[in-house]
């Protein structure tokens, strides 16, 4: 077949399979892939304003969206079962390496979260927002939804165990998105309203006690969040010129390149995690509804995949994948706008630097998959 | 009928219960996207005309300011590491008419010395006109050389600043390590604020491993700047601006200082007598594992480093065949030779497989029973008759070789574990290897092919005399050595033993951590090892007596001499190479004083000869200094 059609998924007709020549054929879910690449050209469009035109800077962006790619393409064509299969060991191999961390792990930034292989270092923390998902939704997938008591209670295991061993690391913020990324997957597997009701309180109860068990930069966090004037030259600057940088963006920007927040180098990390606010300055509101909505069509066309996955592991990873990525969507736009605090999330697919391009471009090759294996059922 | 259609029931209605999960959570999304729009339009509709005043307004921009590293000491209060005044040529594009002329006229002045002009130019305008470009560093002679012409190059300027300098340049090198330009690896493993103003950081030994500690905490200053954002007033860098009510200063909090457990005397004596032969020499306190000096020849010069290092001195340095950039004392993997044979003589006795006072007869070479292969010892005419005492004292290769063989090679691998062969020391600097100690476990997972998996009895022979497969760093032999001494107490070897408040003074002091001790069935075993490590260096037959002729202190020691042949290979091979013993590397064990050891040492001269007269000199050296002699002139050789 060689001509594309963008086909929403009503009918299962005429699927998209064949996009290369000779017969060969290569899945991509067709929606997903474009979306992505829409995001990530606009990403790089402001990337290349907020590094002030610095080449190799690009040139290393561009290299891991290669990658990323490459991990969306490669994983697109692997059927959901062997994702299945190899989910228990992925799960327990990241989860060795957590435990090597503790031991052996590198000290960066005052905290334990980094392995060194060589020449590379990583954080196994990242592995583990994908992991725990997979793993719940593998925990699942020959038992019958909705989850029992007991079931629910290994399900929270899966979760709360590395969640807090990577709060042990110190890392807060990762292990808060692990617990996110879990809990939504337990969401998704019918689990009754009158346990999420008890969940809540308990997590309501226990805050306090949380509290205390906060190292100090932790706690101070907070604090700069409800009062980030108390420390104007520090971790309060940031969110301050942010705001700035924002609100003086306007409805339509003040233009590409000319953001005087971002040049003049009034904002902080505006290449990683301040890039939304480099976007607000320069595009104004309709930059942001235009990026807003292009990420809502990205977990529009994800929730579809999982409603229409043929069995319960599928339309769990689809799920909880897709949910996931609004919540690092909202969490970077709450934390650069001052509705939450400040954790170190960066913007999905538009940020530069890190594992969170890679990663997050496997997820949806994940999803690609899934979509793939309904039409092949179809067929 | 019933169970077959009751999972087809569950299955539509698991489907539901999804969908209904997936509707809620969609509709969790929508309202967490409206609050965010709602936010976005308070900000940007509503609040847009306050938010734009203050970004025009926005004349105020915090700039970080740079804590002072903390220094380091020796135990004696010797500094080590040190920060300097530095200079650096500094350029404003904008004040530069002619940015080629400008640049040839300070590279013919020899300001500007290895670097790409072309490059150099590029990057200097690639930037705003108003921002200050470093050029290069200067030394204070060329510092002083630009000042006088600096009226000819508008636009150009001196700027101060601190770095990196070690006094003792490359004499504790693999010790206290180098700090470097932070390179982009550093850059994932570090906080970026906390690093927004400091431009090197600690890349190996002590300066990696405790970088946390000795860089301290950075500061901000407020700078008022124009709309342009040219500053124009900056407190932290304008006489009296501090007094400047409406800006901010918060001054940065210097790094602690450390206090290590080195003693430059011991480090000096050491390295002097290595003189140009590669290899290492590690002292250690056997009471608490403080480590006096740890040596590895060649070094080469930190302050290289700390300076900038032009690309064509790197690839020098890491292509040099003496390799300096190599930490032998930590890494460095040699054969331990006769050096283990005290700590395998007290095995022996531990698993009762030997009777200390029964003579054995050494005639010069050993034959495993059954088999024709003759085991050589390295004096070609025997030792006669030998008990353990005297095995060692002689260092007799005939009598350890019978001695591992009745051992077996399951309980010689186990003691050497137990003095921590085979594994890290633990101690505070990275870069350690484990190091080998065979067994029949061991060559099963090290060797793919199944005919190399089976443990020859042959290979238990020369492991009694510390060849073969047995590998150790030579921290990893004063770390034994000085369990040996203190009778089976160990410490994990440290180099830090406190830090400093850079402000106040206020000494932490770091507490010894205890490791695992070696257990012996009976404590009368360690003095007749002692005793024979003893007689090494006091019998008129010992091996090392020559070394430590004289010494006004009691000390005991071992001598041992590794053989270079690769692991594996045909076993005749050192009969038929019996010339070649010139490229044997040294080694000498030794602590004092023998009733009370306060020092270990350990040394390894790589292909120096026989271990009393190439490493022996050495170990000599450093006791002598530890000891307060000066000078000990020629009297031990």
């Amino acid at each position: 077949m060689a001509t594309a059609t963008i086909d929403w998924g009503a009918n299962q007709q005429r699927p998209l399979r064949s996009l290369l020549p000779g017969g060969i054929s290569l899945n991509v879910d067709l929606p997903l892939l474009l979306t992505m690449l829409a995001i990530t050209g606009f990403g790089f469009i402001v990337l290349y304003s907020a590094v002030g035109e610095n080449g190799s800077l690009l040139l290393r962006q561009a290299v891991r969206c290669g990658v990323g790619l490459c991990a969306f393409l490669v994983l697109a064509q692997v059927p959901p079962k062997y994702l299945r299969a190899f989910t228990p060991w992925v799960f327990c191999g990241v989860f060795g390496l957590l435990l090597l961390v503790m031991v052996d792990g590198q000290v960066g930034k005052g905290a334990q979260r980094w392995l060194s292989l060589g020449v590379v270092s990583f954080q196994p923390s990242e592995f583990m927002k994908l992991a725990v998902p997979l793993m719940v939704a593998w925990f699942m997938h020959d038992r019958s939804l909705p989850p029992t008591l007991p079931q629910v209670a290994v399900l929270v295991l899966i979760v709360l165990v590395p969640a807090l061993l990577i709060a042990r690391q110190p890392d807060l913020g990762t292990a808060l998105l692990v617990v996110a990324a879990g809990s939504l997957t337990i969401l998704l597997t019918g689990v009754s309203k009158r346990i999420i009701a008890a969940v809540g309180l308990v997590g309501l109860v226990s805050a306090p006690i949380a509290w205390q068990f906060m190292l100090d930069y932790q706690r101070a966090r907070v604090f700069t969040f409800l009062n980030p004037e108390s420390d104007p030259l520090g971790a309060g600057y940031n969110i301050i010129q942010s705001k700035i940088a924002i609100g003086s963006g306007g409805l339509f920007g003040k233009g590409w390149l000319n953001g005087t927040q971002a040049h003049l180098e009034f904002l902080p990390e505006r290449s990683t995690d301040f890039i939304f606010a480099v976007m607000a300055e320069e595009f104004g509101l309709m930059g942001l509804l235009l990026l807003l909505a292009l990420y809502l069509v990205l977990v529009g066309r994800g929730l579809f995949i999982a409603l229409a996955a043929q069995d319960t592991f599928t339309r769990l990873v689809a799920g909880s994948l897709t949910l996931t990525f609004f919540v690092y969507v909202f969490v970077n736009a709450g934390m650069v706008s001052g509705l939450l605090p400040i954790v170190g999330v960066p913007l999905p697919l538009v940020s530069a630097g890190g594992t969170s391009m890679v990663t997050l471009m496997a997820g949806f090759g994940m999803l690609a998959a899934i979509s793939g294996q309904k039409k092949r059922l179809a067929a | 009928m019933e169970n077959a259609e009751r999972p087809l029931k569950d299955q539509m209605r698991e489907q539901k219960l999804f969908q209904s999960r997936v509707i809620a959570c969609a509709v969790g999304v929508l309202l967490l996207t409206a609050m965010l729009v709602g936010r976005l339009v308070q900000l940007q509709v509503v609040d847009t005309q306050h938010f734009t005043e203050l970004s025009e307004g926005n004349r105020i921009r915090t700039a970080p300011l740079a804590p002072t590293r903390g220094l380091i000491f020796d135990r004696n209060g010797l500094l080590i590491a040190e920060n300097l005044p530095t200079w650096q040529l500094v350029a404003v594009p904008e004040e530069i008419d002619d940015l080629d002329g400008t640049l040839n006229a300070l590279t013919r002045l020899d300001l500007l010395t290895d670097v790409d002009l072309e490059e150099l130019a590029g990057s200097v305008r690639s930037r705003l006109g108003f921002e200050r470009v470093t050029l290069g560093n200067l030394s204070e002679s060329q510092a002083a050389r630009f000042a006088v012409r600096r009226h000819r190059y508008p636009g150009v300027d001196i700027q101060e600043g601190l770095v990196r300098h070690y006094p003792y340049a490359g004499a504790g090198v693999h010790a206290v390590g180098y700090v470097g330009s932070i390179s982009s690896e550093d850059l994932e493993l570090i906080d970026r604020g906390e690093y927004a103003a400091t431009s090197q950081i600690g890349k190996t030994g002590v300066e990696r491993s405790y970088e946390s500690v000795l860089h301290g905490q950075v500061g901000y200053r407020q700078q008022e700047v124009n709309a342009q954002g040219r500053v124009l007033l900056d407190p932290a860098m304008t006489e009296g601006g501090e007094n400047q009510p409406s800006l901010l200063t918060r001054w940065p909090t210097p790094g602690r200082h450390l206090i290590l457990s080195i003693d430059m005397r011991l480090q000096l004596a050491g390295a002097r007598a290595m003189g140009v032969q590669r290899g290492a020499a590690v002292a250690i306190d056997p009471r608490n594992g403080d480590l006096l000096a740890l040596i590895s020849t060649p070094g080469f010069d930190p302050n290289r480093f700390a300076a900038g290092l032009s690309r064509n001195d790197y690839v020098a340095l890491t292509t040099d065949p003496d390799n300096p950039l190599f930490n032998r004392a930590l890494s460095g993997r040699y054969p331990p030779g006769s050096t283990i044979k005290p700590m395998l003589g007290l095995a022996a006795l531990h698993h009762e497989s030997v009777d200390p006072h029964e003579d054995h007869y050494c005639g010069g070479s050993y034959r495993l029973p059954g088999s024709t292969h003759r085991y050589r010892d390295w004096r070609p005419q025997g030792h006669g008759a030998m008990n353990l005492h005297s095995a060692i004292v002689e260092s007799c290769d005939v009598y350890f070789y019978q001695l591992a063989v009745e051992l077996g090679i399951d309980s010689l691998g186990s003691s050497l574990t137990a003095f921590g062969f085979g594994a890290p020391t633990g101690i505070d600097i990275s870069g350690e290897a484990a190091g080998i100690v065979p067994s029949r476990e061991w060559k099963r997972q090290q060797f793919a092919n199944p005919a190399d998996q089976v443990w020859f009895p042959g290979e238990t022979v020369i492991a009694g005399i510390g060849q073969g497969y047995t590998q150790v760093t030579p921290l990893q032999l004063a770390h034994a050595s000085a369990a040996v001494a203190a009778s089976g107490q160990r410490f994990r070897p440290r180099l830090l033993i406190g830090t400093e408040d850079a402000v106040s003074g206020a000494f932490e002091q770091a507490e010894p951590v205890e490791a695992d001790p070696v257990h012996v069935a009976d404590e009368s075993h360690w003095q007749m090892i002692q005793d024979a490590m003893f007689g090494v260096t006091n019998e008129p037959s010992g091996s090392g007596l020559t070394a430590m002729l004289g010494t006004p202190y009691t000390v005991a020691g071992k001598t041992g001499t590794a053989q270079v042949f690769s692991v594996g290979q045909d076993e005749e091979y050192d009969e038929e190479n019996i010339d070649e013993r010139l490229r044997d590397h040294g080694l000498f064990v030794a602590f004092a004083p023998f009733d009370a050891p306060e020092i270990a040492v350990a040394v390894v001269v790589e292909n120096g000869g026989g271990g009393n007269r190439a490493a022996g000199p050495v170990a000599r050296a450093i006791l002598d200094a530890y000891f307060g002699i000066e000078d000990h002139g020629d009297s031990y050789d």
